[in-house]
């Protein structure tokens, strides 16, 4: 099927009514996107907006049949059945966590799944020749032969361009591709990108940092909740980044919360000077002295964007149960606790209900009575014995309360909605009886629904007097919820607002490039890359 | 079929692995004209095999927590010449035998533990290490020779209860043993209905507890009837009485204990088990240590009932173990799995050995068919995990835990849907 197109206005992609749909979550609703023939478009939306998603449909991740919607490239419907097909029609995608393999020299890296053969058997010479021209044209100069884990993550990323090179593209997608890199590999990469650009070669880029897209991209599509809110031209419309940032954002908030009237108390819980090293890499710090306070009955929220380090700061808090501590103090009730594992965090009152469920949160092989007495067994334990009538007791009663959808408490979790387990989860939690309570995006992969009751189960901890903080990567959410907010930058906390101060312009400025302070100028990494 | 499928705990494996092992002595009875079950070569199974499911049960645990264990075969080797050595030549008597080597199992058992738990080597090395390392401990220990034991220490491989007077020619502890067991058995059925019906969970109609207790007594007192009823001076065999009550103890604390809690919740997610408090490290020291102590004492069963202890004590014993925790539906990334599931997959595996032999099957047939058995076994296991049913034995004996009726929801939910249903709009990177 060819459709017809002007030569004025040459388009390389046109992606029309893109729907994907997850089982309980709509990810992409009726998305369009139009790309030109050798522009820098990017894409912009926050955390969860769908961004990803979309790339993964373009390139074939979720195969054809799996969305709904037409992909128009070149001026014909594509049918990308895998990965292979989007790049054997010159669509090559560079993920944020980079596929490289570490122990590889760079040239076998570049030609890995593409090795030119002479007579079946590999062409070495052939192979390194041509990484020698391709790195020369990505302006990297390191030797063929060295081994990808020597090389710093810019110049991995170089090499990830190389082998896109090498493979003909002609529509280059990189999501998140300064995320990980300081200053002036940032800057070498989008020249670079401009670089290819006066080749021909199309390319999508997704970002959070506003500023590196006004400086490169010549239009600019905001996603927000599934959904394509509009397409800017960033020369024709005069587009900056507080623009880009009202359209990101600009969404209603009415009556997505329960009504809450909060009855915050004095100080509960107190952090000073936090600084915690990571766990792998020396001398990168993803905690660097930070204080903050949570009071009796009060919802803190944290705002930052993913890789922040919001995690991080949660999970060091909690037990030492992430990176190497270096220094800082916990006060409880004006007492210093002294917490070097999980166990005593939990004895300390401290809960913390983790970011990702299904890796973190969840024994997925377990049934929802075993689950929510899981941490606190001592608690319905007499001499050593189990007692499963308390057990069963103690998890009905919150599957009655919390209104969790399964037939018994003997359903398996792997078997429950996402909000049904973040239900269990919470429960869990709340059965060991915390003071302070940290909620890492408590409602991700969530649906409206049920996110309204998880808002209301937070809200009713705050009224029994506990301190709850909320990480969470969607702005509303933090508005909605939180009676303050402080927001973290590349592990550093940049600010706090009252929530009568609090916008989301106001805070998307406190969390990207604007008050960027004077770190070491890498940025943490997420947690689970 | 649902009928019979209630009784036995409603799942479709463990029903499957009850019927194939009461269908394997029916056959091996049956085509080798009654010679199975008799008394003699029930206690020829019972004494040949106790010290493999002594095994297995440790097996089973260290497989739950995510681990394997190579060495145990070695291990029970060195204990043994160790034990062995120590009460010929040190002349201490054999209960102190008995100790020293619980005490040498509890030794290795932290050794390996320390470099499982708190160095993080896998486990895997770390037991082939010590497969090798203590294999080596025993021909040096030993100068690769055969040392006899005493008469008394052999009674835990070979021996009998005692006979009680010519109690109408039955051995009277066996019998009193078996109403015992019965007895007992009886006895926890209901109080899990008591159970049930205080905590309002669903329960079965009457007759479903009553046909399976019914079914359960009868096996119980046919096997009491045929080791009472065998020649004069031989009884259920002492080695079978040691395995009966590891069992009940295990049984009892991978299901009742906190410790068995956090086994199944650091092979199932071990980062979700630590987030809730575990320490997994103890865990699994504590389960590698386990392991060894139940090696040593195989080892000293293996050693009384052999009458001596030689270098090539143990050898292939770890395969045997781990094939039939397999077979009673482990999964090898951990989580799943049960003391009763393996000992009856370890059953499975004797009774065919053991059928094998009396049918005059060479080795060669044998080591074919067992390893198609293992083959089959998992592989209907993982089929049915694809299925999304609940695959494992997991409960084998959820006739006398939960025993929950398989609703049409199960049935039809499949794993892959399970796994994509809540994945947030964008994947967290």
């Amino acid at each position: 099927m060819t459709i017809p197109t002007t030569h004025k206005d040459p388009l390389i992609l046109e992606m029309r009514s893109i729907t994907k749909e997850f089982p309980g979550v709509k990810a992409l609703s009726d998305v369009n996107l139009r790309v030109k023939a050798g522009e820098v478009h990017a894409i912009c939306g926050e955390n969860g907006a769908g961004k990803s998603t979309l790339m993964k449909v373009l390139s074939g991740v979720y195969p054809y049949g799996s969305y709904s919607g037409d992909i128009v490239y070149q001026a014909e419907v594509q049918q990308f059945k895998d990965i292979r097909a989007s790049e054997h029609a010159g669509i090559v995608i560079i993920h944020q966590e980079l596929a490289l393999i570490p122990e590889l020299s760079i040239t076998e890296n570049i030609f890995l799944g593409n090795e030119p053969t002479k007579r079946g058997v590999i062409d070495w010479a052939e192979a390194r020749r041509r990484s020698l021209e391709l790195l020369a044209r990505v302006g990297l100069r390191e030797n063929p032969d060295t081994p990808v884990k020597e090389i710093g993550v810019g110049k991995q990323q170089l090499v990830e361009i190389a082998k896109a090179l090498n493979k003909s593209v002609k529509l280059l997608i990189l999501d998140e591709p300064t995320a990980a890199l300081n200053e002036s590999d940032s800057q070498h990469l989008l020249d670079l990108i401009l670089g290819l650009k006066g080749k021909g070669i199309t390319s999508i880029i997704i970002s959070h940092k506003l500023n590196e897209i006004e400086q490169i991209a010549d239009s600019i599509t905001i996603i927000r909740d599934g959904k394509s809110i509009e397409t800017l031209d960033v020369k024709g419309d005069g587009v900056d980044e507080d623009r880009i940032i009202k359209g990101m954002v600009g969404r209603s908030l009415e009556s997505r919360f329960p009504d809450h009237t909060p009855d915050i108390g004095e100080v509960l819980l107190e952090v000073k000077d936090w600084t915690v090293g990571h766990p792998q890499v020396q001398d990168r710090l993803i905690c660097k002295g930070s204080n903050f306070t949570v009071r009796k009955g009060e919802i803190v929220g944290f705002a930052g964007l993913m890789g922040a380090g919001r995690t991080e700061l949660a999970r060091s808090i909690f037990g030492r149960s992430y990176g190497n501590f270096i220094s800082g103090h916990i006060y409880k009730n004006g007492k210093e606790l002294h917490i070097r594992n999980v166990p005593q965090a939990i004895d300390a009152g401290l809960a913390y209900v983790t970011e990702d469920r299904k890796v973190l949160g969840l024994n997925l092989l377990d049934d929802i009575k075993t689950t929510t007495v899981s941490a606190n067994l001592k608690a319905i334990t007499k001499g050593l014995v189990v007692d499963e009538r308390k057990e069963f007791s103690v998890a009905e009663g919150y599957r009655k309360s919390m209104r969790t959808k399964a037939p018994t408490v003997n359903e398996g979790v792997a078997k429950l909605s996402g909000g049904n387990q973040q239900k269990v989860v919470l429960a869990k939690w709340m059965f060991t009886d915390p003071d302070i309570l940290i909620l890492d995006e408590p409602t991700r992969g969530i649906d409206v629904g049920a996110k309204f009751e998880i808002y209301g189960i937070i809200q009713e901890l705050a009224r029994q007097g506990k301190g709850v903080i909320v990480i969470s990567s969607e702005l509303p959410e933090l508005l909605g919820l939180s009676d303050r907010i402080y927001t973290i930058f590349e592990g550093a906390i940049t600010g706090v607002l009252d929530k009568k101060d609090a916008t989301q312009e106001s805070l998307m400025k406190l969390m990207t490039s604007a008050a960027r302070p004077n770190g070491n100028g890498t940025a943490t990494q997420t947690l689970n890359a | 079929m649902n009928a019979l499928k209630r009784i036995f705990g409603g799942d479709t494996r463990q029903f499957g692995m009850i019927i194939a092992l009461v269908a394997l002595v029916l056959f091996f009875q049956l085509f080798t004209g009654g010679k199975v079950l008799t008394p003699t070569n029930m206690i020829n199974l019972f004494n040949g095999n106790s010290y493999i499911l002594v095994l297995a049960i440790g097996m089973v645990m260290v497989i739950i927590a995510g681990h394997i264990d190579l060495s145990v075969g070695s291990v029970a080797a060195a204990v043994g010449i160790v034990v062995a050595i120590a009460m010929r030549d040190w002349g201490i008597p054999w209960y102190l035998g008995i100790v020293l080597g619980l005490v040498l199992g509890a030794v290795i058992g932290a050794w390996q533990g320390f470099w499982v738990a708190y160095v993080g080597i896998p486990a895997f090395i770390v037991t082939l290490a010590g497969m090798l390392l203590f294999r080596g401990l025993n021909q040096f220990v030993g100068k690769s020779l055969t040392v006899p034991v005493p008469d008394e220490f052999r009674v835990m491989g070979s021996g009998f209860l005692p006979e009680i007077g010519d109690f109408a020619r039955y051995n009277a502890p066996t019998v009193i043993l078996g109403f015992l067991l019965v007895a007992g058995v009886v006895f926890m059925e209901f109080r899990k209905r008591r159970i049930e019906a205080k905590t309002g969970a669903e329960q079965d109609p009457l007759w479903v507890p009553i046909v399976r207790l019914t079914l359960l007594a009868a096996a119980i007192l046919y096997v009491t009837w045929l080791f009472s009823t065998g020649r004069y001076g031989t009884s259920f065999p002492v080695s079978g009485l040691i395995l009966v009550g590891l069992v009940a103890l295990y049984v009892f604390i991978t299901t009742k204990t906190v410790l068995g809690r956090h086994v199944y919740a650091v092979g199932g997610n071990r980062h979700a088990a630590e987030l809730s408090g575990v320490r997994s490290k103890k865990v699994n020291f504590l389960v590698m240590m386990n392991m060894s102590i139940l090696a040593s004492l195989a080892g000293m069963m293996f050693v009384a009932r052999s009458t001596s202890s030689g270098p090539a004590d143990g050898v292939g014993w770890e395969l045997d173990a781990i094939a039939a925790v397999f077979i009673g539906g482990a999964a090898v990334s951990g989580g799943v799995g049960t003391v009763i599931g393996s000992i009856v997959g370890g059953l499975v595996m004797a009774v065919l050995n053991n059928g094998l032999q009396l049918l005059s099957v060479g080795a060669d047939m044998q080591s074919i068919i067992k390893g198609l058995v293992l083959l089959i076994a998992v592989a209907i296991d993982v089929y049915n995990k694809s299925q999304g049913r609940r695959s494992i034995i997991g409960m084998l004996m959820s006739g006398l835990k939960s025993n929950q009726p398989v609703t049409a929801a199960d049935e039809t939910t499949k794993t892959s849907e399970v796994i994509a249903a809540p994945e947030p709009a964008e994947p967290a990177k």
